[in-house]
């Protein structure tokens, strides 16, 4: 059994770059490669896709970061864990092999299922946010329950060199390689913790190495336009040393590594995954080197009885509208102009919204003032259930170039579907995983 | 004197559902205690009141020699339904290091 194991993150979002993944196969001395591209509502979005055509439903980056990337992992015997199989991991599977076929390479592929609970779902059940019932939300689309470690786990025994989930929890996705290659107990709660932790560090990827957190006066960050992204050499006692591979752009230093332990943590003495209740509190960060930070402490609790289900529901359409105004009142006539437009539609609307960009669009009126913007984009945004009245609420503001106040600009309009997500928790003992293995 | 927060602590923002999330960690750890003392949930909610709607909870960590803020009803029902520019919130960081604090001389 191994003593320290070389885990790397190349993507932390369904968008993320596909380069720096390359890189840390290809000069990373990796044993796994994780990519995390399944934000809460990419599921749902990924469940309509699928509907329409049952070939598709796996991520829509799956075919490029796979073609890029199975020579090199090959290579480099480096063994894939992703959950880009999002809602159709059997499709993505396929996928995968077609590809491996087209370059004339051997691959195998195990997949994980049994996150799809939306046949279990009544509709009766109260949100963990509202505590209303799912069904009042909306047409419900998807629920995917966040499967953990140990619907992982019988994927990596198979032997398989790729991993293809749907919904697991984020840092389990790291958890799962520790606690097969160091022969881990699930119940060492410890242990479990301190794994989550670095789970929870690499997830985000660039946000790891200063990504999300470069300022160029309090916290400069060298070559980002090369940003590497993130591995970690994890020892047998759950320490575990934080790096990159030298010669890529970006920082790990303690500052970049505290940013992110606390990112997205409601509760840092209790964070929930399906594995365990973490306990970030006592975590230590060091650096021991150039890029080189060292993780200890972190702890946990015996894991949760309920697993979290997260639900997409239809809601509805947002239109947009954007129109620029520079020089002399700028503001002045950008706010007749939102004014002009608000009078004519925000009636017909369940919620609109008008915004000085360049003003108070990101922070409220009360703590932009004292400021005096040269230029002005007027952005305004309705929510209907009605496709074609979203719609008018662009029409409305291209409208202003003939209508409104002098000199408007540049508009531009934006219509999109919206799918909602919400929560609730299901018993565990409800959630029936498996996995399936493919084959080229 | 007055001074900004920007100037001695960063700060990163998160999100999960309708609730937004703010580390808040000094530069020099040795601010650590004043910024206990002076940043408090109280004055996170009353500087970010047109913001955040609900309660705001703070948790002090030591051994990090950080804070974390999170504010319930902040995002005006989060990331997939809100109309707001930032849906997420990811901008909103750098509100909190917007904050007034006194100037203070280290001892």
């Amino acid at each position: 059994m191994k003593e320290k194991i070389r885990i790397g993150c190349g993507a932390g979002f369904s968008g993320d770059r596909i380069e720096p993944a390359l890189i840390l196969v290809e000069k990373g001395n990796l044993d796994y490669l994780v990519l995390e591209c399944l934000a809460e509502r990419t599921i749902a979005l990924a469940q309509k896709r699928k509907k329409q055509d049952p070939t598709t439903g796996y991520d829509v980056l799956l075919e490029r970061r796979i073609e890029g990337l199975l020579p090199l992992l090959q290579k480099h015997q480096t063994r894939l864990i992703t959950n880009m199989g999002a809602a159709n991991p059997l499709a993505g599977a396929e996928k995968i092999l077609e590809i491996a076929r087209r370059q004339g390479l051997k691959t195998s592929v195990a997949v994980v299922l049994g996150d799809d609970v939306f046949g279990q779902i009544s509709g009766e059940e109260p949100s963990m946010e509202g505590n209303k019932a799912l069904k009042s939300y909306g047409n419900l689309v998807s629920a995917n329950a966040y499967l953990g470690v140990e619907a992982i786990l019988p994927a990596l025994q198979s032997g398989a060199d790729i991993i293809l989930t749907g919904r697991v929890a984020d840092p389990s996705l790291f958890l799962a390689p520790m606690v097969f290659e160091f022969g881990w107990s699930q119940s060492d709660v410890d242990l479990m913790g301190k794994g989550t932790v670095v789970g929870h560090l690499l997830e985000c990827a660039g946000q790891i190495t200063g990504g999300y957190f470069a300022d160029p006066l309090t916290k400069p960050i060298p070559d980002m336009h090369i940003l590497g992204h993130p591995l970690a050499e994890i020892s047998r006692d759950g320490s575990a040393v934080i790096s990159k591979v030298a010669e890529t752009g970006g920082a790990i230093t303690v500052q970049t590594a505290k940013e992110q332990l606390l990112y997205e943590v409601i509760d840092p003495g209790n964070y929930f995954t399906p594995d365990v209740i973490a306990d970030f509190r006592p975590v230590s960060f060091r650096e021991i080197g150039k890029n080189l930070v060292q993780v200890t402490g972190g702890t946990g609790k015996a894991k949760p009885n309920s697993l979290k289900v997260s639900v997409g529901y239809e809601a509805g359409f947002i239109g947009e509208g954007e129109i620029s105004y520079a020089g002399a009142q700028a503001l002045t006539r950008a706010q007749l102009a939102g004014d002009v437009v608000e009078k004519r539609i925000a009636h017909l609307f369940d919620e609109f919204r008008v915004d000085f960009i360049g003003m108070s669009s990101l922070h409220g009126a009360e703590l932009s003032q004292d400021h005096s913007p040269y230029e002005i984009r007027l952005r305004i945004a309705g929510k209907a259930k009605d496709r074609r009245l979203a719609q008018l609420v662009g029409e409305e503001v291209e409208a202003l170039y003939t209508n409104g106040p002098a000199g408007g600009g540049g508009a531009r309009k934006y219509l999109h579907e919206v799918i909602g997500v919400v929560s609730v928790l299901m018993d565990r003992q409800k959630i029936k995983s498996g996995i399936k293995l493919f084959e080229s | 004197m007055k001074i900004r927060l920007s100037s001695i602590a960063h700060s990163r923002a998160g999100d999960k559902g309708n609730t937004l999330i703010l580390s808040l960690i000094p530069f020099d750890k040795d601010d650590f205690e004043f910024l206990e003392r002076t940043v408090t949930a109280e004055r996170v909610k009353a500087h970010l009141a047109h913001q955040v709607k609900g309660e705001v909870i703070r948790y002090v960590l030591p051994e990090l020699r950080a804070f974390q803020f999170v504010c319930f009803d902040a995002l005006s029902s989060g990331v997939t339904t809100s109309l707001a520019m930032d849906a997420h919130g990811k901008s909103l960081s750098y509100a909190l290091l917007e904050m007034e604090i006194q100037d203070y001389t280290k001892g």
